[in-house]
């Protein structure tokens, strides 16, 4: 069953085409991992699904439901209320984390639910706990961010995105600004969430982790679908040049 | 309500003699500001006890007490002192030239200071004197950084030169006041002073910020 | 001849000067007030991306930036009422101009540390779904406003320095009552002088709480915004 529908997006920055018509169905239950080389467009793809940025051109439809309005130009147009809808039914998870450093880790994970759903803070707050300790961070509750580790602060910045109960998951990067030594932790996180059947997409460096966590690879260059398939497909036998080329110069990639 | 600029246009000269007013003062008050500051934040630089203990007094006096205060202090209090009067011109020009002697006194030690001891060094490496490597090669590069804050402190003068009113200086408010008063009509007259400031201090002000910006994209 | 001191007369005077001291904290805390909340206002106004709002909140900031104080309490005191026909006192016309003038200064410091928020912040509230208003009030302005206390704390001792002003249009503040004193003692040494110590003791102290909140948040790391 689809759950995302994408159709003709586009997106400019000035001149830039960075996204040049892409056609994408999620399914309930996938794991997509997106994979290219960087200014391909990937993160820009992912931020346009959540509206963190508007889309140019073309159509986003969630649960059959297409977003937006025609305007009289022929741009579509997007209600503050539907975005806000929209965030909130599909989390993201930073490259940069950007949890808030003014509040402990169980406020950060609180917050949506607080201001956003409006929900007691005795409710919100057991939420919270539990989302920490599904992420292993219960006893870190009330640290501030400043003093947690990268993978700590990213494992925080995942369940700020859980508690809010999301239909799908898009990851940026989650990985790329943690030390080497860091990173297990939180693809663990992402593997066990991964094994409870959630729908996610994964833009990623980390080829053997897309391999294994994803149902299907999409390979993005210069802002289009260049070639997709099953991990097997892409990243063992790719059939273009480019994706081959890709895969070549990732060279710590061993499955 | 009708405005009625007739009866400010009719007072023209009185304004211009206010405006040449404004503009005396404006340049005695930036000149010996900005000099004595100079002077100030060496003595603030300074690690010679000597010269950093006064001119720290100095700095914490005169920052630390409204210049309106310090203007009536030299034009009511100081003659008391002195065998002579002092004119209103004399007493704010004194009250304004302190007060920014001692802001602008921080900004050139802090400019001073941010400059690398590795250009000291540079300069002491070619054989250079104190006196010789501050004037050459330090102040030049500091007074770059420097001069957006300078810039706004002669705003600032300029802005505190109607202080001068008080003590009945003859610039521009003062005029201001004065066709007021003989004309009844206090809205067109404050407006008319208000409106030359703006177009005098427009320019400095977008100057400033084009400084600041100037400063920002360099660094 | 050496002028002989006496501070006798001043000191006898010591409830006038009291009063004065209060009725210029009463003008500053007004103005402080009242110039920080319409400072943020003007400042989410001028940051709106909507022009018509926008652009007069940047005329009202540039226009009292770029007058003289005095020149604006002028036109507030005696010129105002008459354009709009309501009786001003001294006091309100001081609390007005002083507001609003300090205002336009504190929106450039809000803007200032509004824009010195990271994107990232921007980012995480609204991916949990904020709306604008939210992530502003709960993201990004508890973080903003600490970046911006020495530049507020800064302002505000200004704003005690530029209440001085009001003695001109005979607000009784401590600066008031010293012309007052001086006239009733012929005593204007030994009177401006104890008020000018006045002034520097509170300012200063003033300053020095500045200066040590300031160091606190170097210390901890925090940058700040000027």
């Amino acid at each position: 069953m689809t759950i995302l529908k994408v159709t003709g997006l586009t997106k400019r920055f000035g001149t830039t085409d960075v996204l040049r018509g892409i056609d994408l169905e999620v399914a309930r239950g996938e794991r997509i991992a997106i994979l290219g080389a960087s200014g391909s467009g990937k993160s820009t793809l992912l931020r346009c699904l959540n509206f963190m940025e508007r889309p140019g051109g073309g159509t986003i439809a969630l649960d059959g439901q297409v977003l937006g309005r025609e305007g009289k130009s022929g741009e579509r147009t997007y209600r503050e209320n539907e975005l806000i809808q929209v965030r909130q039914r599909v989390g993201m998870v930073f490259q940069q984390f950007n949890l808030f450093p003014h509040m402990t880790a169980i406020g950060n994970v609180m917050e949506g639910l607080r201001t956003v759903r409006g929900m007691p803070k005795p409710e919100a707050e057991a939420r919270a706990r539990k989302e920490l300790a599904r992420v292993g961070l219960a006893e870190k509750a009330e640290t501030y961010p400043a003093h947690l580790s990268g993978g700590q602060k990213q494992r925080v910045a995942i369940a700020r995105a859980l508690a809010m109960d999301p239909e799908m998951l898009l990851f940026d990067e989650p990985t790329s600004a943690l030390d080497p030594e860091l990173v297990g932790e939180v693809l663990a996180v992402i593997l066990a969430l991964a094994e409870e059947g959630r729908t996610m997409m994964l833009v990623t460096h980390e080829l053997g982790f897309a391999y294994h966590v994803a149902t299907r690879i999409i390979f993005l260059a210069d802002g289009a679908i260049h070639e997709q398939g099953s991990p097997d497909e892409v990243l063992k036998n790719p059939k273009k040049e480019r994706t081959r080329a890709f895969l070549a110069s990732h060279k710590q990639f061993s499955f | 309500m009708r405005w009625d600029f007739a009866s400010v246009f009719d007072n023209t000269d009185a304004l211009l003699v206010g405006a040449a007013g404004t503009l005396r003062i404006f340049a005695i008050c930036l000149v010996l500001g900005l000099s004595l500051g100079l002077l100030v934040g060496l003595g603030r630089y300074s690690r010679n006890r000597w010269l950093h203990i006064p001119a720290t007094v100095f700095v914490e006096f005169f920052r630390n007490t409204p210049v309106l205060v310090q203007i009536l202090w030299f034009y009511f209090a100081l003659p008391i002192l002195l065998p002579f009067q002092i004119s209103p011109l004399a007493a704010a020009s004194l009250g304004i030239s302190l007060n920014s002697a001692a802001f602008s006194a921080e900004i050139y030690r802090g400019g001073i200071q941010s400059i690398e001891t590795g250009q000291w060094d540079g300069a002491r490496a070619l054989g250079m004197r104190w006196g010789q490597a501050m004037r050459r090669i330090i102040l030049p590069q500091a007074l770059k950084r420097m001069l957006p804050a300078l810039t706004n402190r002669a705003i600032e003068i300029f802005k505190m030169s109607t202080l001068a009113s008080a003590v009945a200086y003859v610039e521009l408010l003062q005029q201001g006041k004065l066709i007021a008063s003989l004309n009844y009509n206090p809205i067109e007259a404050y407006t008319a002073v208000a409106v030359i400031f703006f177009v005098f201090l427009w320019p400095l002000v977008q100057f400033s910020y084009f400084l600041e910006r100037r400063l920002r994209r360099d660094e | 001849m050496a002028y002989q001191w006496d501070f006798a007369p001043v000191l006898a005077n010591a409830p006038f000067l009291a009063e004065g001291l209060a009725n210029t904290l009463k003008i500053t805390g007004t103005a402080l007030v009242c110039g920080v909340v319409l400072g943020l206002a003007l400042a989410l106004l001028r940051l709106s991306p909507r022009c018509f709002l926008s652009w007069p909140a940047g005329f009202v900031i540039e226009v009292f930036r770029t007058t003289p104080p005095l020149v604006q309490l002028f036109w507030f005191f005696f010129a105002l009422p008459i354009l709009v026909g309501i009786e001003m006192t001294p006091f309100v016309a001081g609390a007005v101009t002083f507001s609003i003038q300090s205002a336009s200064f504190f929106a450039e410091v809000f803007r200032a540390g509004i824009q010195s928020i990271e994107r990232g912040q921007w980012d995480g509230a609204r991916a949990i779904g904020m709306r604008h208003d939210q992530a502003l009030r709960r993201i990004i302005l508890p973080q903003a406003v600490k970046r911006m206390i020495p530049a507020f704390m800064e302002r505000a001792i200004e704003l005690m320095k530029t209440t001085t002003l009001i003695a001109t249009i005979s607000y009784a503040d401590l600066l008031f009552a010293a012309n007052e004193i001086s006239q009733k003692t012929f005593r204007p040494l030994e009177t401006y002088t104890v008020v000018a110590l006045i002034y520097f003791v509170v300012i200063f102290l003033a300053s020095q709480v500045a200066r040590l909140v300031e160091l606190r948040l170097a210390r901890s790391g925090e940058s700040t915004v000027h």
